[in-house]
């Protein structure tokens, strides 16, 4: 990914996290937001709102950009007692999974909390999508053509 | 002449009420579900969402039902919500090396790195009808490989492009990316604007159109170079973080068709592009999409446009379901007064033709 290259170490740390939040299925990422003790005082910023994004293409894959079409999006920010801001931008029309990702994304900038987060929400949900991910390529792999056994025994 | 145009209000309610009941059908039959409907007719899901232009599964599965099925008016459900919805911005541009692959062949190199990968397709089944599908405990399971498939597979076209055999694909991000669904269409349309109305084009449209080029009408000599499916994260760029965020992850089919092209007083020979990309697994639509780009490309690379589909006014005024559609049903619309009028019109014609002839009856008669 060449637009991430240039980022801050912190960037980098919060475009994983955020990444991971959105792409969470949205019932898992609930329950676990919901299984976390001490929860933490919070308002809107700026409620869930759904819209949409226009997805890009390119012609070729690597030519002249183009608009293929949109998808819906749930935007959502809040801001913690503490005065900490956090953003949810997630896929979909969420809006409870554009709140719980906004909400952890303003944890997670507080250091004292951040490693705990990560162990209870961040990690395991890579894990599992790094399990679905494993899981489809395995298939896919199975699918391959293997050309090579029909010139095996020259 | 009096017309009635009050009266039918209550007809239309009870007709909306029968197709209510008549969508439902036979309520000793369970109702069929969304979540059925996206995981089990995946592939009407997708082609909803590609030619009504908005990736959004539930949605697309909700049009399909209460389109009773009937795909074209799942698309026009879907373009019409999609007009309700504000737009939060532009993604960034997806880079189809970086798809996590399920399918991925090529029709040009036998052996190429990352393989052919057959993944979910239709092309190795012998199309007879399946019994066992018709009883309702299906519950196959797929072979799964020890090891992973690769990622970051190569593009077919990028190993072409480096012996220069192919031309070039140029970013041009200076370029502003022209929208359809902002600006009304101009000719000539640049290709973007193109793309963007082959992708959200009808598929039966783009397949005879495709179909038509490879039949002789307009030069067409096309190779499959590549096809992929798979899934690929969209980039967002927040505009309170000024970075690109991951908001999720959508399932596209790409196509890249490669093409000759004879090459001129001043070009050496080379091979040509045509470019298909749509949202799910629409993979016959890629394909058309690919083959009707490329002859769209006719006149940018000296050909003669001659055939219906090197015609961008033809094809991109008319591959448009939605309009399409629009369009012929329009005629069902009341046309009352326009018919009295050619009625009397052609009452008219009638009568004038009657008394022409009796007049030269009566010459002819005068004259004998």
């Amino acid at each position: 990914m060449p637009s991430s290259t240039a980022l801050s170490p912190d960037q980098q740390a919060r475009r994983r996290w955020m990444s991971v939040l959105a792409k969470a299925p949205a019932e898992k990422l609930i329950h676990l937001w919901d299984s976390l003790p001490d929860k933490p005082d919070w308002s809107y910023l700026r409620r869930p709102e759904t819209g949409m994004v226009m997805v890009r293409g390119r012609a070729g894959g690597s030519g002249q950009r183009f608009n293929l079409g949109e998808m819906t999006m749930t935007r959502c920010s809040i801001r913690l007692g503490d005065g900490r801001v956090g953003h949810g931008y997630v896929a979909g029309r969420g809006q409870g999974h554009a709140t719980t990702a906004a909400l952890i994304d303003a944890l997670m900038q507080d250091e004292t909390r951040r490693a705990a987060l990560e162990q209870a929400v961040i990690a395991p949900l890579e894990a599992s999508a790094a399990d679905r991910r494993d899981l489809s390529a395995r298939k896919a792999a199975a699918t391959k053509v293997d050309f090579f056994t029909m010139v095996r025994g020259e | 002449m009096y017309v009635a145009v009050k009266g039918g209000e209550r007809a239309i309610e009870n007709s909306r009420r029968l197709l209510a009941e008549e969508r439902r059908g036979d309520t000793s039959v369970p109702e069929v579900t969304l979540a059925q409907i996206d995981e089990q007719l995946s592939l009407a899901v997708d082609r909803v969402m590609t030619e009504g232009s908005l990736y959004d599964r539930e949605l697309a599965a909700l049009a399909v039902k209460q389109a009773r099925g009937d795909l074209i008016e799942a698309i026009f459900l879907l373009r019409a919500y999609r007009t309700t919805l504000p737009r939060f911005g532009y993604a960034e541009p997806l880079d189809t090396v970086a798809m996590q692959v399920r399918r991925r062949i090529s029709a040009t190199y036998k052996d190429l790195p990352g393989g052919q990968v057959l993944g979910p397709t239709f092309d190795y089944t012998l199309r007879l009808l399946d019994f066992d599908l018709a009883a309702a405990d299906n519950a196959p399971e797929a072979e799964a490989a020890d090891a992973p498939l690769e990622g970051g597979m190569p593009r077919v076209t990028d190993i072409l492009g480096h012996g220069g055999l192919i031309e070039p694909e140029e970013p041009r991000d200076e370029q502003e990316v022209g929208d359809l669904t902002r600006d009304p269409l101009r000719f000539p349309a640049e290709r973007d604007v193109r793309l963007q109305s082959l992708a959200r084009g009808d598929e039966g449209f783009l397949l005879s159109l495709g179909y038509s080029t490879q039949r002789g009408y307009g030069k067409n000599h096309p190779f499959a170079g590549e096809i992929r499916l798979g899934e690929l994260a969209v980039e967002f760029v927040p505009e309170e973080l000024g970075f690109p965020i991951e908001i999720g992850e959508i399932t596209v089919t790409e196509c890249q068709m490669v093409n000759q092209f004879q090459g001129s007083a001043t070009e050496p020979a080379k091979f040509t592009r045509g470019y298909g990309l749509t949202f799910g697994h629409c993979e016959r639509k890629a394909m058309a999409m690919a083959l009707v780009d490329r002859s769209l490309r006719a006149e940018e690379l000296g050909e003669q446009a001659k055939a219906p589909a090197q015609d961008q006014e033809f094809v991109l005024y008319h591959a448009d379901n939605v309009e399409a559609s629009g369009f012929t049903q329009h005629l069902k619309l009341p046309h009352y007064v326009d018919f009295q009028a050619e009625l009397v019109m052609v009452r008219r014609m009638r009568e004038t033709a009657a008394n022409n002839a009796a007049r030269n009856d009566d010459f002819e008669e005068a004259a004998d």
